[in-house]
């Protein structure tokens, strides 16, 4: 018998809206390993292991366990079958105890009736001690801190047997000193010869506790290292490289009035993680300011705050000289604010509703657009039709649903509506992901047409060429801060920025994040 | 002279002959509602039972059989809202409202094709359940009066109380149900069908509910009449959620409703304010008590969420 507890050879999944999001991708454990799984948000991570759990069925490509050739299901076949999965979102059920959550669905019984709620009891003890866990097995998983959830739901899936155990990014949602308790938890486990896949792209951790690493991007592999031969900075190339370059006409820079000041924003998360820690920066008319990051780093999170959608933050937001936390978005927006969401699905549109409804929703209330009582329908189907021209929004007429469109032309709905009102400041998060390089170059190109104008525009993306080409000013974020900034785009490197991005590189001054004082 | 009756045994032994129906519905509601569905058909179960008791136990001459019948009958009903809801994907509510709809109207389409009679089946020659005298309780005074004496089913009612309350704590069904009510895909990640399981909850919420219904008809009457039920399915909805969904929860709310019904009941007699006012009672009750129950959990909420 070989070492290799699993194997899956050239897996191949393409989803059916045609994304392929795994292409010939060969991944192989070791026995008693810690294996990273390493990739950027839509590398294929998740989907290669949803293959693997059974929750996806590969169009292509073979998985063997130990030794023997086998297909998986779903995830009852996987459990069934020594694998077990540890999701970012808990499958708990709360107002149970741990002990219950434990044996869901194996219950013990006795009289063959009722529930031995004591052998339950003792059951999940015994486990919890065997693998070094402390937890009272008896108190409501509703009560527990999420490192202690994790801990629950790390034994639900070792008492069934779980020799390899998928972790999903379990450090996400932990506090560092649940993160390092969790790692020496692993490497017991991994003693006790458990097999670990460890999902995250955070370098330092992997680093720290893996011993091996499979580097996937853009749904392909970029092959497996062992971490100790390999340089962070080296993963870092792999893991975020460009693979084309891309080049656009930009006018030289103007730099007009300071149109946003930040100062100090911190904001916390719903499990009460800091996401936004202490950031402060200005923002100049005439200028794109580019954040670069892997995503999970606070973008999002920075992005709720400045644009009003959420108030529950500390620090002061000035727009144009006024302090946005008492106004409402809709005042937010007609100071001249422009936002494009990261998720179009569910922020930028109304899915169900046609084209109409959607790109002028941010302006039925317009004196333009309505009359006392009722909308000028007229007026507004001429608007309408001059947006999807202008646009190039493809589509067989202003009444089809927005939903039935291409990723690209809904995200072209999107970029209309939010243009259409003559912004003075955008915020672009992630605006170009998933879609086609057409509409991706069209939008990025429109982006610049109102920079050169003389707006302001902050872009938030995990593409490293669109925030290069695009940025006149470049900060990277990581875990909530500003790991660098810099004033000149062009004299910073890919490899240089994707050591920031993962933490390897930190600044401590950070000159440029604030025109004046 | 109200307060005199108020007092007296005979207000509290009415009161809990007028809990029985809605306890039976209570419990109905808090399996389903456990399971993560809330059953709005208990009104129209019962309404079906209340009929089904009437035609079966005429039908056997016996009321035993007759109630078995009804439960079986009660627990199809339950089954027909699952498979709408779950294989059909149905709104809960609108299922539910159909079923109530066509309880309704179905009853006295039934009720006219078997006997001929349009409001009151007083041509079926129905039995009733048998009222039981407790020995040694019933010569305690006061209390002996109050709990003695009542219909057998009114003591069925109680004992279920503590069965439901096992079942939904102390067995492994019991455990799977209140998984799947509260996160679906924990219970499926562990190999937990949740369909069957709401399956299983509503057949046996639909049981429960019919020997409410049944209760209705062949507790101290022996006929149906038109909507027999008078909304007792519902009140029975707001008895569970004010109770928490829990059996001990649902069964202390329900004895304030039937208190309520009882003192309505009272009232009516004494004809000091008008009639329909009066009827209004115990429905009003439910209203008010859903306000103080919804008030209570938003602070509750607040101070949790501030702390």
């Amino acid at each position: 018998m070989s070492n290799k507890v699993l194997q899956m050879n050239h897996i191949m999944k393409i989803y059916p809206n045609g994304v392929v999001a795994v292409e010939d991708v060969t991944f192989e454990l070791i026995k008693g390993e810690i294996h990273a799984l390493l990739g950027e948000n839509g590398a294929g991570k998740s989907t290669l292991m949803k293959v693997l759990f059974g929750i996806e069925s590969p169009e292509q490509g073979q998985i063997i366990l130990n030794d023997k050739e086998t297909t998986v299901k779903s995830p009852q076949d996987a459990i069934s079958k020594g694998i077990g999965m540890v999701h970012q979102h808990f499958m708990l059920v709360p107002s149970l105890t741990v002990a219950e959550n434990i044996v869901l669905g194996v219950e013990p019984a006795k009289s063959k009736m009722f529930i031995d709620m004591d052998k339950a009891v003792e059951i999940s003890k015994e486990i919890a001690k065997k693998y070094n866990f402390e937890i009272d097995v008896t108190s409501k998983v509703e009560e527990l801190p999420v490192g202690i959830k994790q801990k629950v739901e790390i034994l639900k899936a070792l008492y069934r047997g779980a020799d390899v155990l998928i972790l999903d990014e379990p450090t996400a949602v932990l506090t560092p000193q649940e993160t390092d308790e969790l790692f020496i938890q692993l490497k017991k486990l991994k003693e006790k010869g458990h097999t670990i896949i460890f999902i995250s792209h955070k370098l330092d951790e992997i680093k720290e506790i893996c011993d091996r690493a499979t580097i996937m991007r853009n749904g392909k592999s970029k092959g497996t290292h062992n971490v100790a031969d390999i340089s962070t900075t080296e993963m870092s190339r792999l893991m975020v490289g460009r693979d084309v370059v891309l080049s656009f006409d930009k006018k030289p820079i103007e730099l007009k009035d300071t149109v946003m000041k930040v100062r100090n924003l911190t904001v916390k998360g719903s499990t009460g993680v800091l996401r936004v820690d202490d950031l402060s920066f200005d923002l100049k008319a005439g200028e794109i300011f580019g954040i670069a990051g892997v995503e999970g780093n606070g973008q999002g999170h920075l992005v709720e705050a400045i644009t009003g959608l959420n108030k529950k933050y500390n620090g002061e937001i000035l727009v144009f000289d006024e302090d946005i936390k008492k106004h409402s978005i809709k005042q937010i927006r007609e100071s001249g604010m422009a936002h494009i969401p990261e998720d179009r699905m569910t922020l930028g549109c109304a899915k169900n509703m046609n084209i109409l409804d959607n790109i002028l929703s941010n302006q039925f209330d317009s004196k333009e657009l309505s009359g006392k009582v009722m909308l000028k329908s007229k007026k507004i189907q001429e608007r309408v039709n001059e947006l999807i021209k202008e646009y190039l929004v493809k589509c067989k007429s202003s009444k089809q649903n927005v939903g039935m469109l291409s990723g690209g032309n809904i995200q072209k709905v999107v970029v209309a509506r939010e243009f259409s009102t003559n912004p003075k400041i955008i915020i672009a998060n992630q605006p170009t992901r998933g879609i086609d390089v057409g509409a991706a170059s069209f939008i990025r190109q429109r982006i610049i047409e109102y920079r050169d104008a003389g707006c302001a525009v902050i872009l938030i993306s995990a593409d490293l060429n669109e925030v290069f080409e695009l940025s006149d000013r470049l900060a990277v974020m990581y875990k909530g801060k500003f790991a660098g900034v810099f004033k000149d785009v062009d004299s910073v490197t890919e490899i240089e920025l994707g050591k920031y991005m993962l933490g390897i590189k930190h600044d401590d001054r950070l000159e440029g994040i604030i025109y004046e004082q | 002279m109200i307060l005199n009756a108020l007092l007296s045994p005979e207000f509290f032994n009415a009161a809990l002959r007028a809990t029985t129906p809605i306890l039976f519905a209570t419990l109905a509601s808090a399996v389903a509602s456990k399971s993560g569905i809330i059953n709005m058909a208990l009104e129209g179960i019962m309404l079906f039972s209340a009929l089904f008791g009437v035609l079966f136990s005429a039908a056997f001459q016996s009321a035993w059989l007759g109630l078995f019948v009804t439960m079986i009958l009660g627990g199809f009903i339950g089954f027909v809202l699952a498979f709408f809801v779950l294989k059909l994907k149905t709104d809960e509510i609108l299922a539910a409202i159909a079923i109530n709809l066509i309880a309704t109207g179905g009853t006295v389409f039934l009720m006219l094709t078997v006997s001929g009679d349009r409001g009151v089946s007083s041509s079926i020659k129905s039995l009733q359940l048998p009222r039981v005298a407790l020995p040694l309780i019933e010569n305690i005074p006061f209390l002996g009066e109050i709990i003695s004496n009542q219909n057998i089913l009114t003591y069925i009612s109680l004992i279920m109380v503590v069965v439901v309350h096992i079942f939904l704590y102390k067995t492994p069904l019991g455990l799977r149900i209140r998984a799947v009510g509260e996160n679906k895909d924990a219970a499926e990640s562990v190999g937990i069908s949740s369909q069957k399981i709401q399956f299983t909850a509503l057949i046996i919420s639909g049981l429960l509910a019919a020997m409410g219904g049944f209760f209705l008809s062949g507790g101290y009457m022996t006929y149906f009449t038109k909507d027999m039920s008078a909304g007792r399915g519902f009140i029975a909805l707001a008895a569970s959620t004010m109770g928490g969904n829990t059996p001990i929860g649902g069964f202390l709310v329900s004895l304030l409703f039937g208190a309520a019904q009882a003192f309505s009941n009272i009232m009516q007699m004494g004809a000091s304010l008008p009639y329909e006012l009066v009827q209004m009672l115990p429905y009003a009750t439910t209203l008010i008590g859903l306000g103080i129950y919804s008030y209570s959990l938003m602070k509750k909420r607040h101070r949790l969420s501030g702390k």
